[in-house]
């Protein structure tokens, strides 16, 4: 579609970030240097290197448990749970204060848009803060009898697509109930998690209460396996959740893993039919694709096929590729090469199997890692875009002409994280998300998240809750 | 860009009644009843979310510009007091022609919007300009009264000059499930206006529900409605962002199934410049650029023009004047 109406740029200014070359670990307080070969974070819109990352090595990750172990005895645990959450709520309120860095830098490092960064990550890691800030002093509530104590040192791994929102839902409950951190970020996503140390030093958090230590899988694994650690939770691939699960098995470690998915979205042919677009939309393309509860599979009713592909279709139409920094951008840059050549290679047997891709008109930045919002239709549940997970702006569009089928169909996968209903009919919604088997399920809506709601999923897409009283209850046991 | 509402715009022909597609739905009261109620739902927080989104685009510099030129010539200026004197409808009338005295480069607005009495008026002070004359009609804004009346005032009004005619559609028997009378009656006025384009109010502020926003939608265009409006400005709420997108996805489906072009108009509520410009940015993605122009698109409107004019000239200067350098209405 050509228009008349053509938006002039609108950038947000990356002048209020301020990067420095390099950054070391942030350990019991203080950010010290690791002892591995550094790596470095780029910008994955303009492939421009943005700092030089320190690598935590076995010792390092060591000395971070220590110093976690040391707050944990002396200071973090001892304390008047109010004071704790006084904390967490300064924590918050700086993370607001400081709203528009963080975008900014999240933006930079992960390459989604500056108004998803903006709207959604920003305002949800400051909302989970707050949360979690006022179950300090309430645990007895939680539902694990009167006065639940913390595990202690809470080892956590958090991926690349949400960085700072991911870093929220495992340090804000792990404070709140009592137990100190130690964190790796993800190697391509850094930078907030480091500002985040930043805010921590200010907030005056005690030293080693939160500890950021860097690097690629070895620190990660380093971090799981460390014989002091007491909790560990790990959001990313079913892959590695699996090495994790091996890692921990035989020990006393208490694990939640968050890991894949390949939901379903479910639209009826009674679907408010331009709301169901935008959730489709909203559900695949949503952070490049980059969701672990994405909704990858659309499951449409046979019925309204192709009125809903064809609305589809001109929608994505109007999606607008490009920088992120732009606040008309809907779709960023895709995080890493990695991640591009995977989507890539799984879009290619997706053609090579004969499902028809279509993706809209329109140029692509020459810089860069990028990938058109696609839909495959004519998909079979045979095909691996219907069963792998893409991790891409990439939507797989089967059919079903029943509600049995689609439940069916909707459950036929070794993923269970979140689904998505579209009906007018409340009934057929409440009777179908009853028998779909996902930890999530969303009706007439798709990818809304919230710190009160828990998250998490069946199957290979984890165990264990994030969010709300029973993601809490995973940071304590019974006295 | 022309400013003129042309009724040969779309190749449409003069015709009465639903398009041949949908002529059998209004053959009963039932079928038409089980057509309307069988289109889509609209989800009432789906909608207003999208609405809300399509409000944070960023609209800049020479994007701006354009928008701001766009919205004024979009603007059927308005005056519907029961205090409106010949001479305010003149002196509405010359700030139509020119809204921006200082700027010959300043777009006039596409019409002017009166009571049907002051409809001659109106014509006579735009005679030369291209810019319409529109009256309400029907017993605006209530609509309560018989349909003879109502036949009457859109009568008076054509008579009088004037070449759009803004009727009120009957809430009471819309609300009451008796959709075929008040399509019989949107028909009729239709027949009534002879050459003057009909715009159709649903006054959405009564409708209450987007359900049912979309119905009067479909029940306007079936009728022969040219334009359907959202409001009399005379009930609050009046125009919203998430009732606009409802009645530009209905203008947009009733294209893909008819061929036929229906305009759009929101009136009442648009007071500021940011308000117009989201308008035209759910414009652009929703239905696209075919309803960018004045032949397609209106706001209802009258302080509108006031803040569009001091943002158009804080644009050419790059500074703000203030209410002293834009005209009294």
């Amino acid at each position: 579609m050509t228009s008349v109406f053509e938006y002039a740029p609108a950038p947000e200014s990356r002048s209020i970030v301020d990067i420095a070359p390099s950054y070391g670990l942030f350990v019991d307080g203080e950010f010290t240097a690791g002892q591995g070969t550094p790596l470095t974070t780029v910008n994955p819109a303009t492939e421009e290197v943005l700092s030089e990352i320190a690598v935590g090595t076995d010792a390092d990750v060591d000395r971070a448990v220590r110093a976690a172990r040391k707050a944990f005895t002396r200071v973090w645990g001892p304390m008047r749970p109010a004071d704790r959450g006084k904390y967490l709520f300064r924590i918050a309120r700086l993370l607001q204060e400081r709203a528009r860095e963080f975008a900014v830098l999240e933006t930079l490092d992960n390459g989604k848009p500056i108004t998803e960064s903006r709207d959604v990550d920003v305002p949800l890691a400051a909302a989970h803060f707050f949360y979690h800030a006022g179950w300090a002093d309430k645990l007895d509530h939680v539902g694990l009898g009167a006065a639940p104590r913390p595990h202690g040192v809470a080892g956590q791994v958090i991926p690349w697509n949400f960085p700072l929102m991911m870093l929220a839902w495992k340090v804000a409950p792990a404070l709140a109930a009592g137990n100190t951190v130690v964190l790796k970020p993800a190697e391509t996503t850094p930078l907030t998690a480091l500002l985040f140390a930043e805010i921590c030093q200010h907030a005056d958090l005690p030293p080693g209460v939160v500890n950021i230590v860097t690097g690629a899988g070895d620190t990660g694994r380093a971090v799981v396996e460390h014989p002091d650690v007491d909790k560990v939770a790990f959001t990313g691939s079913t892959e590695v959740g699996k090495q994790i699960a091996r890692a921990v098995a035989g020990t006393q470690k208490v694990l939640t893993l968050e890991l894949g998915g390949k939901a379903a979205n479910i639209v009826f042919d009674d679907a408010p039919v331009d709301q169901a677009v935008e959730g489709i939309v909203r559900g695949i393309f949503f952070n490049q694709g980059h969701v672990c509860c994405a909704g990858s599979r659309l499951l449409v009713q046979e019925s309204v096929h192709d009125e809903v592909i064809a609305s589809l279709q001109r929608r994505m139409g109007t999606l607008r590729v490009g920088d992120p920094l732009d606040k008309n951008t809907d779709i960023g840059a895709i995080n890493s090469r990695e991640q591009l050549a995977r989507i890539r290679e799984l879009v290619g047997i997706g053609e090579a199997e004969g499902a028809h891709l279509w993706q809209p008109a329109g140029e692509l930045p020459e810089r860069g890692n990028w990938f058109k919002p696609t839909v495959f239709t004519d998909v079979s549940p045979a095909h691996r875009i219907a069963r792998d997970e893409v991790f891409g702006p990439v939507l797989s569009v089967l059919t079903f002409r029943t509600p049995d089928e689609a439940v069916a169909k909707a459950n036929n996968s070794t993923y269970g994280l979140s689904a998505g209903i579209w009906s007018e009919k409340g009934s057929r919604i409440l009777s179908i998300a009853n028998q779909l088997r996902a930890g999530v399920v969303w009706a007439n809506t798709f990818n809304q998240f919230d710190p009160t709601s828990p998250f998490g999923g069946y199957k290979q897409s984890g165990h264990g809750r994030e969010g709300g009283r029973l993601g809490l209850r995973a940071y304590l046991k019974e006295s | 860009m022309t400013h003129v509402l042309d009724p040969t715009a779309a190749g449409r022909p003069v015709t009465t009644g639903a398009p041949d597609a949908f002529a059998d739905v209004t053959r009963s009261d039932s079928a038409f009843r089980a057509f309307l109620h069988g289109l889509p739902g609209v989800d009432q927080v789906g909608a207003e979310a999208r609405a809300a989104q399509l409000g944070t685009r960023s609209i800049k510099t020479t994007a701006k510009a354009w928008a701001i030129d766009t919205a004024i010539s979009m603007v059927d200026l308005t005056t519907l007091e029961g205090a409106d004197t010949p001479g305010k409808v003149r002196s509405l009338a010359a700030k139509a022609r020119r809204p921006d005295p200082t700027d010959a480069g300043c777009p006039a607005v596409a019409a002017v919007c009166v009571y049907g009495d002051l409809a001659g008026v109106a014509r006579d002070a735009l005679a030369g300009t291209g810019i319409h004359t529109a009256a309400v009609a029907t017993a605006f804004p209530s609509g309560r009264a018989s349909r003879a009346v109502k036949l009457a005032d859109v009568r008076d009004a054509v008579e009088a000059g004037a070449d759009e005619i803004d009727m009120v559609i009957d809430r009471g028997a819309f609300l009451a499930g008796r959709y075929l009378d008040v399509f019989e009656e949107v028909v009729a006025v239709k027949e009534a206006c002879g050459p003057a384009h009909l715009k159709v109010i649903l006054e959405t502020g009564e409708l209450r529900t987007y359900d049912a926003v979309r119905r009067a939608s479909w029940l306007a265009m079936l009728a022969g409605g040219d334009f359907i409006k959202t409001s009399t400005g005379k009930v609050s709420p009046a125009a919203t962002l998430p009732v606009c997108l409802v009645m530009l996805e209905a203008v947009r489906d009733f294209r893909d199934a008819t061929g036929v072009q229906i305009g759009v108009k929101p009136a009442g509520g648009i007071k500021t410049t940011k308000d117009a410009v989201k308008h035209l940015v759910m414009i652009n993605e929703v239905v696209g650029a075919d309803w960018l122009s004045p032949d397609w698109f209106r706001f209802g409107a009258s302080s509108l023009l006031n803040d569009l004019l001091l943002q158009r000239q804080k644009l050419r200067t790059g500074h703000y004047s203030g209410p002293d350098h834009v005209s009294v209405d």
